[in-house]
């Protein structure tokens, strides 16, 4: 089975992020990066339905240089090759723009199955594996739990709202966005990292995949979200914040 | 021009979500026209200005292809300026399918919206941004849980019109079979009146006995956000979320939980929301009352202390 993999890479989760006034998107200069969580267990998803049906693991990511250092960890992990689609400002794109670059790439693979997370943990738009899906004309799933491999085509658990789940069958080639926290995540091995130098790293351009298309939706500003409440913060040491939240807790809550 | 609202129902059940949007889609000061699929029922009732009845027999279950098919017909035949979603587990299911049969954008989960821009939360809430749309309409828009009041939408007699989509054999590819609910539900978190609920800060399963003391010294039930259940360090039954359950008790106290939307919209109806995290730009405390910047490892500790002294 061929698989490929859609990652990205995103500011870490414990990244401070500084907004400077008026400014279109955050200051990027003491960020550190990570692979987003939620395609990260699309990655483990992709590995282990290699290791039990036999394939490729193919890992396409759009992103800056410094993206490099996501999809390098990806091979480490155990995927076959990589395609990199090098292009600064990637976050100017809007979803339809950025799926296009990336259907471009997979497109040309004729994978059985695509996987990708369910949202980026920085635009959080949780669409890219949808989009992706109807620019290649496949069937999709999103919100995937579990899958399991059937003659030609695949039964996912789907996650519905307030605890439901679902059974649903695709035929393949298809789609399928990833749930975080499905499975257990693997490190790098050290020979995973050293094996991973000698894989395929291609990286292509926006232009070698016919451009990014004109943005519909442009980033404007971003800035912090006002309050929905005013909060009392509760100052002093541990012992002493305490006492007062328990204070508040009885004589202004009233639940102790 | 006029706004398309897509309502969602199961069976003849609206999902609250579904007025959310309309009260959003009112913000746009145009003709509010909604589309179900299914019997108008209850949105024939509502203060919009037209329903339309969707209905095909290949659509008495969801299917993305189905409804993508269906509603690319309807948004032809009634080419409105803006198509507008309450952002539920399933129009992120098929959404954003149908935004890009027209070669438009899709601009998801958006808590704000006017007609030239949407507001949206990055980074797991914890900054805002707004878009501005560039492209001619149809615009696709959906609004993010609890953005806007449903129960402040109106009563009216709207007219209704059915709708009869044409399917083509074979068009849905996805098979679907019956949902079921996994956990036995034995924990009714709805029906606490104090929830103790902890989240990644907690970092070891053995750490959540701190937690636990904290929830037994208040007479509180413990629940947790999704990280602690998916780990298994908490069973599914005790997570509070979008895919979890929704409270809303006297007090809500998030420990080492950063807030993040799909975690609020489980829990932000709770009377009192305190919140305990080391992080002071964590979004949890966007909707605390009582916040504790701090070290969960000493503040915990020292609240079970100082809450079994006042109870004596």
């Amino acid at each position: 089975m061929k698989i490929v993999v859609a990652l990205k890479q995103v500011p870490s989760r414990d990244s401070s992020l500084r907004v400077p006034a008026g400014a279109a998107w955050i200051d990027e200069s003491d960020v550190t990066y990570e692979i987003n969580e939620p395609d990260a267990y699309a990655l483990e998803a992709g590995l282990q339905l290699k290791e039990q049906h036999g394939g490729e693991v193919i890992v396409v990511c759009a992103g800056p240089d410094g993206a490099a250092s996501s999809v390098r960890e990806a091979l480490a992990k155990g995927a076959d090759r990589a395609i990199h689609i090098q292009e600064d400002d990637l976050h100017q794109a809007d979803t339809l723009g950025l799926a296009t670059l990336l259907a471009a790439a997979i497109r040309a693979e004729a994978p059985d199955l695509v996987l990708t997370g369910l949202q980026s943990d920085d635009m959080g738009s949780g669409q890219t594996g949808v989009v992706v899906a109807e620019l290649l004309g496949l069937p999709s799933a999103t919100i995937i739990m579990a899958v399991e491999v059937q003659d030609g085509a695949i039964r996912v658990k789907r996650e519905l709202e307030d605890g439901w789940f679902q059974h649903v069958s695709l035929p393949l080639p298809a789609v399928l966005t990833i749930q975080s926290g499905i499975n257990k995540l693997r490190y790098a091995t050290l020979m995973g990292i050293k094996k991973a130098k000698t894989k395929e790293l291609r990286a292509v351009s926006a232009a070698d995949l016919g451009g990014v298309p004109v943005a519909q939706v442009r980033c404007e500003k971003v800035y912090l979200p006002e309050r929905a409440k005013q909060t009392q913060l509760i100052e002093g040491d541990a012992k002493t914040a305490a006492a007062t939240l328990a204070d508040k807790l009885k004589f202004e809550v009233r639940v102790i | 021009m006029s706004v398309l609202v897509v309502l969602e129902q199961l069976g003849g059940i609206y999902h609250r979500m579904s007025w959310e949007a309309v009260v959003a889609a009112q913000e746009l000061r145009l003709p509010v026209f909604v589309a179900t699929i299914g019997p108008a029922g209850a949105a024939a009732a509502k203060a919009v200005d037209k329903v339309y009845s969707i209905e095909h027999p290949d659509l008495a279950s969801y299917s993305a292809d189905g409804y993508t098919a269906a509603l690319e017909q309807l948004i032809r035949a009634v080419s409105p300026e803006f198509v507008v979603f309450p952002h539920t587990y399933q129009v992120r299911d098929f959404a954003p399918k149908l935004a890009t049969r027209f070669g438009r954008v899709f601009v998801s989960d958006a808590v704000k919206l006017s007609r030239t821009v949407a507001v949206r939360q990055l980074f797991q809430g914890k900054l805002n941004a707004d878009f501005a749309f560039f492209a001619e309409g149809p615009r696709f828009v959906s609004v993010q849980a609890g953005a806007y009041r449903g129960d402040t939408l109106g009563e009216g007699s709207p007219e209704v019109v059915a709708f009869a989509p044409e399917l083509a054999g074979g068009a849905i590819r996805v098979k679907a079979e019956a949902p079921f609910r996994e956990s036995s539900r034995a924990v009714d978190l709805t029906a606490a009146d104090i929830i103790v609920s902890v989240g990644r800060g907690i970092k070891e399963k053995e750490n959540i006995a701190l937690v636990e003391e904290l929830a037994a010294a208040l007479g509180g039930e413990l629940a947790a956000s999704r990280p602690i259940c998916d780990n298994g360090w908490l069973p599914m039954e005790r997570q509070v979320g979008s895919s979890g359950q929704t409270v809303a008790p006297k007090v809500y106290i998030a420990i080492g939980i950063s807030g993040a939307i799909q975690h609020q919209v489980g829990m932000k109806g709770s009377k009192t929301i305190v919140a305990i995290n080391k992080d002071p730009d964590a979004p949890i405390f966007e909707v605390a009352d009582y916040g504790i910047v701090g070290d969960l490892f000493e503040v915990v500790p020292a609240l079970t202390e100082a809450v079994k002294k006042l109870r004596g």
